[in-house]
C-alpha cells in the first residue's frame, strides 16, 4: 500500500476521534434547543465551568479563595484533602443540577414566550457571567485534570497496524475512551427520550406548551431537567477536553467549533450532532493533510466554518434538521 | 327545579348525579376589562353541560378558569366538594380535568399513538430507570396504559391513522385526535372548547356522535363550548348562556330557548 494512503488512513481515524469531541459539545446545544427553542450560547462555558468545578472539588480547592484572602487578609487556598474522582464527578453533577435550577428560576422562567433572539441574548449574558463567576470561584490558572482516564498511544493498535502496513498508527487512548463514552451517552439519551415518561414529557414540551400543560406536565420541571441534562453533557465534554488539553479558559471557545457542527447536522437532531461532528473532525484533518502544505498550513482554524457556509447555501436546515416549510 | 344534592333524570332516561364542580361568584378581569362578571353555575356527574353565548361573551375564559389556565380575581371553585386553591394548569390536569383547545394544541411532531399516550402521563408512576429498562412496575404500567389508549383509539375510529404523524392529518381528524388524548387520561371532567369549530356538516355529525357516545359509554362528565346552536340544543342536558361576561340564562335547552334575555342576546338588542 502506498505510504501516502496509509498516512491518510491514520489522519482519517484521528479525525473521527476529534469529531467525537466536537459532537459532545454540539449535543448539549441540540438538547436545549429541541426542548425549549433556546440556542444556548453558554454551552461551551458550561463545559468549562463543569471542568473547573470538578478540578476544584478533586483538589480540595477553597471556592472564592482569592476573594476571601483579599477581603480578610487570610492565606487559605486548599482544604488539604483530595476527593476521589468518581465522588467528585457526582458532586459536580449536583452543582450542575443546582446551576440548571438557578438558570431556569432566575432567567428563563421570566422570558417565556419571548422572541428567540431575546432568549439567545440572555444565554450570551449567561456565558459571560458564568465565565467570570468560574474565574472568581476557582481562579484563572491552567489546571491539570486527571480523573484516571487512560492517555497516550494505544499500543495494541500500534502493533496491529504495524503488522499490516509496516507503519504503526498513533491513536490516543483518551480519544478511544471519548468515543465509547459519547456513544454510550447518545444511546442513553435516545432511550431516555423515547421510552421514559420524562422523555415523552420533554418531547411534548418541545412541541407545544399549552398541550403539554393540558395533559399535566409541569413546564418548569421539564426545563430544569433539560438544563440539567445539558449540564451533564457539558460535564462529560469538560472532562474529555480538560483531560486532553488542560482546564483553561480557552475551553469555552470550543463552543464556537460546535456551531459549524450544528449547521451541518441540523439544530434539532441528536444523530445529526454526531454525524456533523464526525464530518467536521475528519474533514478538517484530511484537508489539513492534503491541502494544508500547499497553502502554508493552519487550515484547521477556518475549514469548519467554510464548510458550514457551503452547507448554509445548499441545505440551510442541515443534514438531519427539520425542513422549514411554510404553507401560504 | 333541581334538587341541590340528588341529581335528576334526563328526558332520554339517563341518571345525572350530584355536583362535581361548582363555580361560585367567579369574576375575572384583564386590567380594566371584565371578562367574567360574578358568574355561578355547577356541573353534575355524568351530564353534558354546555356554555354558549355570542362572540366575546367570555365562554373560553370560563373554560380557562375551570382548567386553571386563568385564575379568577374573585370567586371560588369547588371540585368534588372541596374548595380548590389557585392552581397551575398542569396541577388541574393531574386532578383529572382534561381539555381540548379551540385552535387545536397537538404535538405535531409525534404520531397519533404517541399523542394519545401523552394523555396517560399522569398515570405513569414508575421511575425513569425502570421505564428505560422495561422492568417490573414499568412494564405492567405500560401494558395497562397501552390497553386504555387502544380502547380509546378504537372507540374514536382512528385505528387507520395511529402511526401517522399528526402534522399530516386534516383538520377534522386532528380535532378527533385531540379528543382521544383528553379521553385517554380517563378524566372525571372533560372540557371541550368549540369541538366543532371549522368543521363541515358531516364532521360535525361525527363529532356529535362521539361526544354522546363518550358520555354514554364511559359516563364521562362533559362541559363544552359551542357556537352552533342546533348542535348545542341537541347534545346538552343543561346550558349556561353568557353575554358580555354575565350569565343571562341557565337551564335545559327548552328553558333556555324560551328565555327572553337569551333571545335578545342572539338577535341583538341594544345594550344600555
Amino acid at each position: 500500500m502506498p505510504e501516502q494512503l496509509v498516512f491518510a488512513m491514520e489522519v482519517f481515524l484521528n479525525g473521527l476521534m476529534a469529531g467525537v469531541l466536537y459532537a459532545l459539545v454540539a449535543l448539549g446545544f441540540v438538547l436545549i434547543y429541541k426542548a425549549s427553542g433556546i440556542f444556548n450560547y453558554a454551552q461551551g462555558v458550561m463545559a468549562l465551568f463543569a471542568a473547573l468545578t470538578l478540578v476544584g472539588i478533586m483538589e480540595g480547592q477553597v471556592p472564592f479563595a482569592h476573594l476571601i484572602n483579599a477581603m480578610f487578609g487570610t492565606e487559605i487556598h486548599h482544604f488539604g484533602w483530595h476527593v476521589p474522582a468518581l465522588l467528585a464527578i457526582l458532586l459536580t453533577m449536583v452543582v450542575m443540577v443546582g446551576l440548571a435550577w438557578l438558570v431556569n428560576t432566575i432567567i428563563f422562567k421570566h422570558l417565556v414566550n419571548q422572541e428567540p433572539i431575546i432568549l439567545f441574548m440572555a444565554t450570551i449574558g449567561l456565558a459571560y457571567f458564568l465565565e467570570g463567576f468560574g474565574d472568581i470561584m476557582w481562579g484563572a490558572d491552567i489546571k491539570k485534570l486527571d480523573v484516571g482516564l487512560p492517555q497516550g498511544i494505544n499500543e495494541a493498535i500500534d502493533e496491529v497496524t504495524y503488522g499490516i502496513f509496516d507503519y504503526g498508527f498513533f491513536i490516543d487512548n483518551l480519544d478511544i475512551v471519548a468515543t465509547v463514552v459519547a456513544a454510550a451517552l447518545v444511546f442513553t439519551l435516545i432511550i431516555f427520550a423515547q421510552y421514559t415518561k420524562q422523555g415523552r414529557a420533554m418531547r411534548a414540551v418541545a412541541d407545544d406548551h399549552q398541550a403539554a400543560l393540558s395533559v399535566g406536565i409541569s413546564l418548569n420541571f421539564i426545563w430544569v431537567m433539560v438544563w440539567s441534562l445539558a449540564g451533564f453533557v457539558a460535564l462529560v465534554a469538560g472532562i474529555m477536553w480538560g483531560t486532553k488539553s488542560g482546564v483553561q479558559f480557552s475551553l469555552s471557545l470550543i463552543a464556537l467549533k460546535a456551531l459549524p457542527v450544528l449547521m451541518l447536522g441540523g439544530f434539532t437532531s441528536i444523530p445529526g450532532a454526531i454525524v456533523g461532528g464526525l464530518i467536521i473532525g475528519v474533514g478538517e484533518k484530511l484537508f489539513e493533510f492534503a491541502i494544508g502544505p500547499m497553502v502554508g498550513g493552519a487550515t484547521e482554524n477556518w475549514f469548519a466554518y467554510v464548510l458550514a457556509l457551503v452547507f448554509l447555501v445548499f441545505r440551510p436546515q442541515g443534514l438531519f434538521g427539520e425542513k422549514i416549510i411554510e404553507r401560504v | 327545579m333541581l334538587d341541590a344534592s340528588e341529581g335528576y333524570t334526563t328526558e332520554d332516561g339517563r341518571k345525572i348525579g350530584g355536583v362535581v364542580m361548582e363555580m361560585k361568584n367567579i369574576t375575572l378581569r384583564f386590567g380594566g376589562v371584565v371578562a367574567i362578571k360574578d358568574i355561578s353555575f355547577d356541573i353534575r356527574q355524568g351530564e353534558i353541560r354546555a356554555i354558549i353565548g355570542p362572540n366575546g361573551a367570555g365562554k373560553s375564559s370560563m373554560l380557562n378558569v375551570i382548567s386553571g389556565f386563568y385564575n379568577p380575581q374573585e370567586g371560588e371553585v369547588y371540585y368534588q366538594g372541596t374548595l380548590r386553591p389557585p392552581m397551575k394548569p398542569y396541577q388541574v390536569a393531574q386532578q383529572g380535568i382534561a381539555r381540548t383547545f379551540q385552535n387545536i394544541a397537538l404535538f405535531e411532531g409525534m404520531s397519533v399513538l404517541d399523542n394519545v399516550m401523552t394523555g396517560r402521563i399522569r398515570q405513569m408512576k414508575a421511575g425513569p430507570f425502570a421505564q428505560a429498562l422495561w422492568k417490573g412496575k414499568a412494564e405492567r404500567e405500560e401494558v395497562e396504559n397501552r390497553a386504555v389508549v387502544e380502547k380509546v383509539i378504537d372507540f374514536l375510529e382512528i385505528q387507520a391513522i395511529r402511526k401517522t404523524p399528526v402534522s399530516r392529518l386534516p383538520y377534522g381528524l386532528k380535532k378527533r385526535v385531540e379528543l382521544a388524548r383528553a379521553l385517554a387520561s380517563e378524566p372525571s371532567i372533560l372540557l371541550l372548547d368549540e369541538p366543532m369549530a371549522g368543521m363541515n356538516v358531516e364532521e360535525k355529525e361525527d363529532m356529535s356522535r362521539f361526544i354522546l357516545d363518550v358520555n354514554d359509554e364511559f359516563g364521562t362528565t362533559i362541559a363544552l363550548i359551542e357556537h352552533d346552536m342546533g348542535v348545542v340544543m341537541d347534545l346538552s342536558d343543561r346550558v349556561v348562556v353568557m353575554d358580555y361576561g354575565q350569565k343571562i340564562g341557565d337551564g335545559t335547552p327548552d328553558e333556555v330557548r324560551n328565555n327572553q334575555a337569551v333571545i335578545d342576546a342572539y338577535l341583538g338588542v341594544a345594550h344600555d
